[in-house]
């Protein structure tokens, strides 16, 4: 056995469990509109995987994730409907509720590198800004939480006034092509599904390398004793905003990937109520693990979809049950669960309980 | 589709929670109950209808995955269900994509004509136009609009301006308020203070409750300048308090008061189904409505296979509780009786002025002069 194998076993069986799963189980198992479901559900697990990191190892209790979902969303959707257009061409709401004119701010994402540039790098901006301005005044907590909340409504607010650029409460839909791609084509609905699932798994790696890097000691370290780490000599606000900025980035690229897969984003799916669904996902996967935050989010998803199904209007109530089971009983979440099986505590996955109180 | 046993599927999608809820749970009702009465007269050439029944939650993202999902693993003939626009124009990639059919019951904005959606609802020449022509012939000579900030009102009202430009009526302000907005009294004030003939009511939801409470707070009143609403139905009076709609104006194709044979058997049989306390409204009785359009269509076609109803739908026509109404095979929207009526004391809205006959759908205005380029800009 190689070094690697015997130090970090249990991790890539995890992430052999994971790409068997999404490449090989459910493809052969699931129907084409289940797998675009699955697929959906895979873009958040990427915006939890990012929380994971901001949240579980960072301490930042990041109530806003929908506002970077939702850049990338957004970005993705303005490409697709003016690729839709054709050269030169008018997404059709915009002859609707507009004046007939393609806004000038819309026109970079006509061009397809520029919009995937966009995906990452406008989420990625505006966190740094945000975060950055925020963490260098020692903002932190609840008072942190509130401010991201506070982003998530007001940035659903904005695109719903501004019906003529944004669509509104419609959102933008209708999308018929993928960089080409024809989207009514099962095949490309599959494709859409792979890139998706590669893309997660791209992110539990970068994660997972974080992780064990000299950085992500250093972030468990600022979660835990910020002041302490500053008089060693480091900047907590970078560290803190390197960890935000992260996460912004997976959430766009999530948000980014939704788009083509649902075929629809709207301010329901990037405001306030969507960013706390996030989060809960995170916190029944167990946040401060790997996989927990990713499983938890898919466990949540697949959950509200099938219930929602068999029982229409109960959802709400069984997800706040589900959330206060969670904390009371699991407050890691379900992936703590093997942890407590080997009665070993992990200490440097788990935030220690005197600083708990304060993120939560 | 699996049409070779004894019953045939249909999808109803309909908001069973969130802020929708209150107003797609009675959509949902009627539909059911459409269903019930086809099925105990025999069903659909002979085939019973076995509903799957799916909670669109109020959101539109959540409106396309349940529309998918009926279409693509439930495998319905035909999705039945949506209220605002949003939720429509969510469900329109998904139904055009898979070629399935979508009965959507709901008045709306128009300017739009999917092959793969019927609008049973009215659309702006079938309620908001003969309403405008019913202020314009009381004598009012000034607007003032009042509109909850989305698609709909924001599209109407643009509308309305053109009628008003065209009809020498003056527009004495618009005011929009975020969905869910409750305070009004600074929009009131302005209504009060530009002094217009008549206001002409937008909002959707709650809204309506707060603005029609600060709107008789402010001492003005239906006799001196009557509000005209186009959102406000049987089901809402309650709820927005009798004592301040009284006498208010509202425009629809259906009221619970209409006078016919066929409107008598709905209101009994609803009733009897959900309690005596419960009212009847337009979108209520345009969704009942499209059940059984989609029936004669069916029916006529021979067939549920979507291009076979679509080829067959033209022509179709069913005495409805609000009056026979007639499906236009061009645009897939239907001719139907407009109604302006005002709030009684009983808490039911009663007729004052009628069409006389169905009015033919025209979702883009393109019989109207003043409407010319409405569409582009």
């Amino acid at each position: 056995m190689t070094p690697i194998v015997r130090r970090h076993g249990a991790t890539l069986a995890g992430f052999a469990a994971v790409a068997v799963a999404l490449f090989a189980v459910a493809p052969s198992v699931l129907s084409t509109f289940r797998l675009s479901l699955l697929g959906q559900f895979v873009c958040f697990a990427m915006v939890a995987v990012g929380i994971g990191l901001a949240w579980g190892r960072g301490g930042m209790l990041t109530l806003g994730q929908g506002v970077y979902f939702g850049l990338g969303a957004y970005v993705m959707a303005m490409h697709m409907k003016l690729d839709d257009a054709g050269p030169g061409g008018v997404p059709d709401f915009m002859q609707l509720y507009g004046n007939g004119e393609v806004p000038l701010w819309w026109e970079p994402f006509r061009s397809p590198v520029i919009t995937l540039v966009a995906v990452a790098a406008i989420p990625a901006a505006v966190a740094f800004v945000l975060g950055w301005a925020i963490f260098r005044r020692g903002v932190r907590g609840a008072y942190f939480a509130i401010l991201s909340q506070a982003l998530a409504a007001a940035f659903a607010i904005l695109l719903i006034g501004q019906q003529a650029t944004t669509g509104g409460t419609n959102g933008l839909n209708g999308f018929r092509s993928f960089f080409g791609y024809d989207l009514f084509d099962p095949v490309n609905k599959r494709m859409l599904f792979f890139i998706a699932s590669g893309a997660l798994l791209l992110m539990l790696l970068a994660a997972w390398q974080l992780y064990r890097s000299r950085y992500g000691e250093l972030l468990v370290a600022v979660r835990d004793q910020e002041q302490r780490v500053r008089f060693l000599g480091y900047d907590p606000a970078l560290v803190k905003t390197v960890a935000y900025v992260i996460a912004a980035v997976m959430a766009g690229i999530g948000g980014a990937l939704f788009v083509p897969i649902a075929g629809i984003v709207s301010p329901d799916d990037v405001g306030v109520v969507p960013s706390i669904g996030f989060l809960i996902g995170v916190a029944i996967g167990g946040r401060a693990t790997l996989f927990g935050p990713a499983l938890g989010a898919l466990i949540v998803a697949w959950a509200e979809t099938s219930l929602s199904e068999s029982f229409p209007s109960m959802w709400t109530y069984f997800q706040g049950v589900l959330f206060v089971v969670v904390v009371a009983f699991l407050p890691r979440g379900f992936a703590s669960v093997s942890a407590l099986w080997r009665r070993r505590p992990t200490p440097a996955t788990e935030p220690a309980p005197q600083r708990q109180e304060a993120t939560v | 589709m699996d049409t070779s046993s004894d019953s045939v599927k249909v999808g109803f999608v309909n908001s069973l929670s969130g802020t929708m809820a209150i107003s797609e749970q009675t959509v949902h009702d009627s539909l059911q109950l459409a269903a019930e009465q086809i099925n105990d007269s025999g069903g659909v050439l002979g085939k019973q209808l076995d509903v799957v029944s799916e909670d669109g939650a109020s959101e539109p993202t959540v409106f396309a995955e349940k529309a998918g999902k009926l279409i693509s693993d439930d495998c319905v003939a035909a999705v039945f269900g949506g209220w605002t626009s949003s939720s429509r124009k969510a469900m329109l990639p998904v139904v055009e994509g898979a070629n399935s059919l979508l009965f959507y019951p709901v008045q709306y904005e128009g300017l739009e004509a999917s092959d793969n959606i019927f609008y049973t609802g009215a659309t702006t020449n079938q309620q908001i136009v003969p309403a405008l022509d019913y202020l314009a012939e009381q004598g009012t000579e000034s607007l003032f609009l009042v509109g909850s900030d989305y698609v709909f009102p924001r599209t109407a009202n643009k509308i309305i301006k053109q009628y008003a430009k065209a009809h020498d009526i003056e527009i004495a302000g618009e005011q929009y308020a975020p969905l869910g907005h409750t305070d009004f009294s600074t929009i009131s004030n302005k209504v009060k203070a530009a002094g217009a003939d008549a206001v002409f009511n937008t909002l959707n939801g709650d809204s309506n409750v707060a603005f029609f409470k600060e709107y008789r707070n402010s001492g003005l009143t239906a006799d001196d300048m009557p509000v005209m609403s186009v959102s406000i139905a049987e089901e809402e009076v309650d709820g927005i308090g009798l004592r301040n709609l009284e006498g208010q104006l509202t425009a629809w194709n259906y009221y619970q008061t209409v006078d016919t044979p066929e409107n008598e058997k709905f209101v009994e049989a609803f009733r009897s189904e959900y309690g005596d306390d419960r009212v009847t409204s337009d979108p209520m009785e345009a969704a009942y409505t499209s059940l059984y359009l989609w029936k004669e269509m069916v029916e006529k076609a021979e067939s549920f296979a979507t291009d076979d109803v679509r080829e067959a739908a033209g022509g179709v026509t069913f005495d409805a509780p609000e009056g026979t109404v007639t499906v236009n095979g061009d645009n897939q929207h239907i001719a139907k009786t407009s109604r302006v009526g005002a709030v009684g004391d009983d808490g039911l809205i009663h007729t004052v002025w009628d069409s006389g006959e169905p009015i033919e759908p025209d979702p883009f205005l393109e019989s109207y002069d003043w409407a010319e380029g409405l569409s582009a800009g």
